[in-house]
């Protein structure tokens, strides 16, 4: 589904992928590991069109993609749940966030609203169409998030530490909630717990940057 | 903070449709502002006193925001009076106060008052959010009406992040006082805040862009016309106009 090869990117002199290979098959899901600083998120974003690589090929879905537009085709298919949920909800009510991406998609007002309503209430959240975003707890903005994207019905997720700062309940929720989908998904996480219970895979940054060397300065400044 | 404390309720005040109140509001506050007769301001008011009336929001705090604005026209009605020139109808010492600069302060103080009641009973009755659709509606460029909205959106988490990073400052033993070190670090503070502002919304960018966005807004809800909206609309224009003709 997803096929990197020999990515290179760097932010100004200090490269954080070098050489990178990377792949993600169809029932994959994998825990993508590495201590702070070592290109999970630039690796996630990359794939998501949002940062361009220096050098390498991004093949998605059976296609080389280069272009915004390429990247506009994929955005639907891979769903992509930020780190900080203030980040990705910015309606003021829980159904008009929901609805965002179906009706990108080309919705109509009514079919959005049938398919927030079937969203919500796979993940238990059922009357909280009315709610407004910013007030939410952190437990709820985080499954409100997960909603959103999987809205638009997408393929592969993508999961940028989705347990930071959640208690254990929602942990917990969230786990039986991946176990339960079809999905296949790239989980960035230093939850150990929470990566065993949920992926089939697990790869670190250090074992997909084929160069060691262009690594280095990353570990001395992590020890 | 409450930005729409008075946006809760359910009046029909607060249902009326957006569109409605936007363009109600414009024509009565440009109206007012135009108008040089004293009565004619007196009777203006009347119109924002009944729909707060009606509206059922909570006195005090209107009268809360009008402390506000009223504390700006105080300063008027200190310099005003004094230095317009006019019949002098009382002095102390070397100070005259004129007849003329008090019906001017006078005139400007019905004016204020009665337009921004107006806001307060038809604009601030709405969600934000609606009159964001509404102003989308009306054919307001997309890029005010965005930027209105994020503006409103986003508010409130700059406003936790300033309120988070003044927190962790006292923690470490700031105390505000009135020296370069104090000044050095709220400029800290605000430049941080732009920082971080700037990285957010870049992230948002990021986040919609995620989801499929294009550069434009789909509409969940349409407005709809109902009685109560064309008679608020007829209302306040007749009004409006009798506060034009009748002086």
């Amino acid at each position: 589904m997803i096929r990197l090869r020999d990515i290179h990117f760097r932010y100004n002199s200090r490269y954080v992928l070098s050489g990178l290979n990377f792949a993600v098959n169809p029932g994959d899901r994998i825990a993508l590991l590495g201590p702070n600083g070592s290109g999970k998120t630039t690796l996630s974003h990359i794939i998501m069109g949002l940062l361009a690589p220096e050098a390498g090929e991004v093949e998605i879905f059976g296609k080389l993609r280069r272009t915004e537009p390429d990247f506009q085709d994929i955005r639907g298919r891979i769903g992509f749940l930020f780190q900080d949920a203030d980040d990705q909800l910015f309606c003021p009510t829980v159904l008009e966030d929901v609805a965002f991406g179906p009706l990108n998609l080309g919705k109509s007002s009514e079919e959005a609203k049938r398919i927030v309503r079937d969203t919500l209430a796979a993940l238990k959240l059922d009357g909280f169409e009315e709610r407004i975003t910013y007030q939410l707890s952190g437990g709820e903005k985080r499954l409100v998030s997960l909603a959103t994207v999987l809205a638009m019905a997408p393929e592969i997720l993508i999961l940028d530490e989705p347990t930071s700062g959640l208690d254990e309940a929602t942990t917990e929720r969230l786990a039986e909630i991946l176990n339960e989908s079809a999905l296949s998904y790239i989980l960035i996480s230093h939850d150990l717990d929470f990566v065993r219970k949920t992926t089939n895979k697990a790869v670190t940054m250090r074992d997909l940057n084929s160069n060691g060397t262009a690594r280095e300065p990353i570990h001395s400044r992590v020890a | 903070m409450h930005i729409e404390e008075f946006a809760l309720g359910d009046s029909w005040v607060h249902r009326l449709d957006p569109r409605v109140k936007i363009v109600a509001t414009f024509v009565f506050a440009v109206v007012v502002a135009l108008n040089q007769s004293l009565i004619a301001s007196a009777v203006a008011l009347i119109f924002p006193v009944a729909l707060i009336a009606a509206s059922g929001v909570s006195l005090k705090k209107v009268f809360l925001r009008l402390a506000v604005v009223n504390a700006f026209i105080l300063f008027l009605w200190v310099f005003i009076p004094f230095t317009y020139p006019g019949k002098v109808v009382w002095s102390i010492g070397p100070l005259e106060v004129h007849r003329e600069g008090l019906l001017l302060c006078l005139l400007m103080t019905l004016k204020s008052n009665a337009i921004i009641l107006t806001v307060i009973a038809l604009l601030g009755t709405s969600r934000v959010f609606s009159l964001v659709h509404a102003l989308s509606h009306m054919g307001v460029p997309d890029k005010l009406v965005h930027l209105f909205f994020f503006c409103f959106r986003y508010i409130h988490v700059i406003h936790e992040e300033y309120h988070r990073l003044l927190t962790a400052m006292k923690v470490r033993g700031f105390k505000q006082r009135t020296d370069l070190h104090t000044y050095r670090t709220y400029a800290y503070l605000v430049g941080i805040l732009l920082v971080r502002s700037f990285d957010r919304s870049r992230r948002i960018v990021a986040a919609m862009k995620c989801r499929g966005f294009r550069g434009r807004f789909y509409i969940l809800h349409h407005h709809e016309m109902k009685g109560g909206d064309y008679m608020l609309g007829a209302t306040s224009v007749l009004f409006s106009i009798v506060l034009l003709v009748a002086p």
